[in-house]
């Protein structure tokens, strides 16, 4: 697909040059040299998953059109597709363990660093798990739903238990399919079977089985991250704070924490406020210690205690080029490893902690739960003995920063819109419903140097409230979105609809909701099922008026987010195509056959504008085929077919 | 494009050809999949894959002596394409190169059957014989620029002979 590229603003261009003079290449010319991309890789025809091979299929006319084994190019690249979703939803799930396994220590008071901050929260867990929370102390009840999920991850008989969450519509469509997971490991475990040398080779049964390990993630391993790091550092609270790289500050140790896993960010944030850590910064020189992230475990320490962003994905290095971070800490996920290169080149200290994830030139402070705080507080002197490193001449911090809104959840989102005294999802069933929205999209992901550099986002959502679309944002998407300014309840009046303006202006909301990191995906699902719940636009997931999009996927946890949207009933847009295009077979499986059976099917659009519109059409064709009324200030032209309804 | 691409610019020259070093090419055939996509009608490669008819690539990677070799037309001095061809489609521009005239290609396939390097094909849909035109819509050589590992080479023979020994 030809696409537009671009680098990003005129900041990140210069901070990209500072790289570059450093002799170091940034990711954007790392995607310059290795421009084009294979073909084969990038179409799914190449396999070796055999010594028989590698093997790779000629995507024209021509041979090979077999595999040494016999595998045509629907096999394989199925069976690539599979492994990716495996992959992803292998991150996402056990980055819920990881988090469960905290739950299970604070339970048995092995982690002192931590406590229940959502009693409630972790009751009405219980509850669900069919654990009677009366009379039971929150060490107890912790103890006994960690026990519960890490039940889930191991299960080898019935369901998971997140499941029944999903309205029943799609639970019997899951149960017929035969795609209803039963541990959240086992259906990883399950994909590298199938796609094992000479094991699954149906290319529709191999779909399903990623389909399945899709659902394992987002109605298992991401939810029940979600959840339980709701539980343990509460639950998000809409609040204001500030975005990109001008959040670091001149005069102050800035500490950067990036990944995903926010056990030790947390904590880090409340080391970093220790009276003796910042009377030994001041001792240093600072005027006191700032801490910022950098992808997922920004959103998660942003949406609950307000912390800023530094930026996302893309901006990793670069924020090391400002020549002002003391010290990088690093955990899991989209941690480029070419953080070294660049870090070698500057003052700041780079720090992995986790056992997992480990990378030649950082120095590694292993994360125990037991000494959180202490190994956060060691870390956090680090960065600040280091500041006296710093080089007052190469500092460039960029002055872009932005304001925005974000801690929205599935729990607090309908205070927001029904206020105190009607705390429900009525009013935007009822908005939908009179044509005032048209539907809600979510709009997730990376950002991408091969694209926009997250310019798609950007582009995506404008259009998308220029068209009454109320927008869910999670990860660096949301962040992408933030810096230029879209989840400020301002934002409203200057991007979007008549209808959506109204709705924003009378609850006081952004136009674009700010829903946490990328596991938190999962709000989005319960969202959408409390929609459902709360009537009058569809008995399923997939009857809603609502879509999907990753414009600029990178990961490939968002291939298994794709694919749990699109199981659950939801038309979901990926900017570039995933890597099937080879074959024919399997691309009309997702981007066609698939929404007879699920409701929810694939589409590849690189354009952000034309995916937004693909997005508009979907929604437009569930209100005519809810028969809902036409949109309260439509113009003309746009929905015709909802006219005639009328 | 990186500095790396920007090096391949078009080289005319007398006597030019398009050669692989066998020490480098590690037979990733992306040479095959951009002569293709470069002979489509999209010229993208995510377009290309459904167009019908579906394009032709005009190289291919061979294993020759256990060594991968990536071979297409070399527009040899004293071509036995063009001697055989009986309808005068085949032919030498001014340069040297040996050039296909598609218009007067009637499908006899003699071209075929006389390339030493087997460096014709068939293109069924439309009776023609397909061959490498040296990128006429482009001002490199697609083959050359997309190669990942260095081995393809756009030159004189000679000038390919000083590379590979400087190396």
């Amino acid at each position: 697909m030809a696409v537009n590229k671009s680098r990003g603003s005129a900041t990140n261009i210069k901070l990209q040059e500072i790289v570059r003079t450093c002799g170091v290449e940034s990711v954007w010319d790392r995607e310059d040299a290795q421009t084009p991309h294979c073909g084969f890789g990038e179409l799914g025809l190449c396999c070796k998953n055999c010594n028989l091979g590698p093997c790779r299929i000629e995507p024209f006319e021509g041979e090979p059109c077999y595999g040494v084994c016999g595998a045509d190019k629907d096999v394989i690249s199925a069976r690539n597709l599979a492994r990716h979703a495996a992959a992803g939803s292998a991150c996402h799930s056990d980055h819920g363990r990881e988090i469960v396994h905290t739950l299970k220590m604070i339970g048995e008071g092995k982690a002192p660093s931590y406590q229940i901050k959502d009693e409630q929260k972790l009751r009405d867990l219980a509850k669900e798990l069919g654990i009677e929370p009366a009379g039971k102390s929150k060490e107890e009840l912790s103890r006994l739903v960690a026990q519960k999920f890490l039940e889930d991850y191991g299960r080898q008989d019935g369901e998971i238990a997140f499941l029944k969450r999903a309205p029943q519509k799609q639970q019997d469509i899951w149960h017929k399919l035969r795609i209803v997971p039963t541990g959240i490991d086992r259906t990883v475990v399950e994909i590298m079977t199938r796609t094992n040398m000479g094991v699954d080779n149906d290319y529709r049964n191999i779909l399903l089985s990623a389909m399945k390990v899709g659902i394992s993630d987002g109605w298992g391993g991401s939810m029940i991250a979600t959840e339980v790091t709701d539980v343990i550092f509460g639950a998000p609270k809409a609040q204001r704070a500030k975005v990109n790289l001008g959040v670091l500050k001149h005069d102050e140790v800035n500490i950067i924490i990036h990944g995903h896993v926010p056990l030790l960010s947390d904590v880090i944030v409340t080391a970093a406020q220790e009276p003796d850590m910042i009377a030994l910064a001041k001792q240093e020189g600072a005027e006191g210690i700032s801490v910022a992230g950098i992808c997922c475990t920004a959103n998660e320490v942003l949406v609950r205690r307000g912390i800023a962003v530094a930026g996302n994905f893309l901006q990793q290095e670069l924020a090391i080029a400002t020549g002002a971070v003391e010290a990088m800490v690093v955990d899991l996920q989209c941690i480029m490893p070419g953080l070294t290169k660049v870090a070698a080149c500057f003052h700041t200290k780079m720090i992995s902690t986790l056992p997992k994830a480990r990378f030649p030139g950082m120095e590694h402070i292993e994360f125990q739960e037991e000494k959180a705080l202490e190994i956060a507080k060691r870390i956090v002197e680090i960065a600040v003995r280091n500041f006296k490193n710093r080089d007052k001449a190469r500092v460039n911090i960029p002055k872009d920063t932005m304001d925005l809104v974000a801690g929205f959840s599935a729990e607090n989102i309908f205070y927001y819109l029904g206020g105190k005294y009607r705390a429900t999802y009525r009013p935007l069933n009822d908005a939908i419903m009179s044509g005032r929205l048209r539907g809600v999209a979510g709009v997730v992901g990376c950002d991408n140097p091969k694209l926009m550099s997250g310019g798609s986002h950007i582009e995506m959502v404008k259009e998308l409230l220029k068209h009454d679309v109320l927008v869910v944002q999670t990860g660096c998407s949301a962040l992408a979105c933030a810096k230029e300014g879209l989840l400020v309840p301002e934002a409203a009046f200057k991007y979007a609809g008549k209808g959506l303006q109204e709705v924003c202006a009378a609850v006081g909301i952004p136009p674009v909701l700010h829903l946490g990191s990328c596991v938190d995906n999962s709000r989005i699902l319960i969202a959408c099922c409390n929609m459902v719940k709360e009537g009058g636009i569809g008995n399923g997931l997939d009857e809603l008026p609502v879509a999907g999009a990753a414009p600029e996927w990178m990961s490939e946890k968002a291939i298994a987010i794709g694919w749990y949207v699109v199981a659950s009933g939801v038309f979901t847009v990926f900017g570039s195509p995933l890597p099937v295009l080879g074959s024919k077979n399997v691309t009309d499986f997702l981007t066609r056959e698939i929404e007879e059976v699920v409701g929810g099917k694939w589409a590849f659009e690189a354009d952000p504008k034309k995916a937004a519109h693909l997005m508009i059409e979907h929604i437009n064709k569930k209100r005519v085929a809810l028969k809902l009324r036409p949109m309260m200030y439509e113009t003309s032209g746009n929905s015709m077919e909802e006219k005639k309804i009328v | 494009m990186s500095n790396a691409l920007k090096d391949k610019k078009k080289v005319v020259a007398k006597g030019l050809k398009i050669l692989c070093d066998v020490k480098k090419c590690v037979a990733c055939k992306t040479c095959e999949l951009s002569c293709a996509v470069e002979h489509s009608k999209s010229k993208d490669l995510s377009a290309a894959v459904s167009e019908f008819p579906l394009p032709k690539k005009r190289r291919k990677v061979l294993a020759s002596l256990n060594k991968a070799l990536s071979v297409a037309c070399q527009h040899c001095k004293d071509a036995p394409c063009v001697a055989a061809c009986m309808s005068g489609a085949m032919h030498k521009d001014e340069s040297g190169a040996t050039i296909q005239d598609k218009n007067k290609c009637v499908g006899c396939w003699m071209c075929i059957m006389v390339c030493p390097f087997g460096a014709i094909d068939r293109r069924i849909e439309e009776k023609i014989a397909v061959k490498c035109d040296l990128c006429p819509d482009r001002d490199d050589y697609a083959c050359v620029t997309t190669c990942p590992s260095g081995a393809l080479f756009a030159g004189t023979v000679d000038e390919f002979k000083k590379k590979i020994k400087k190396v």
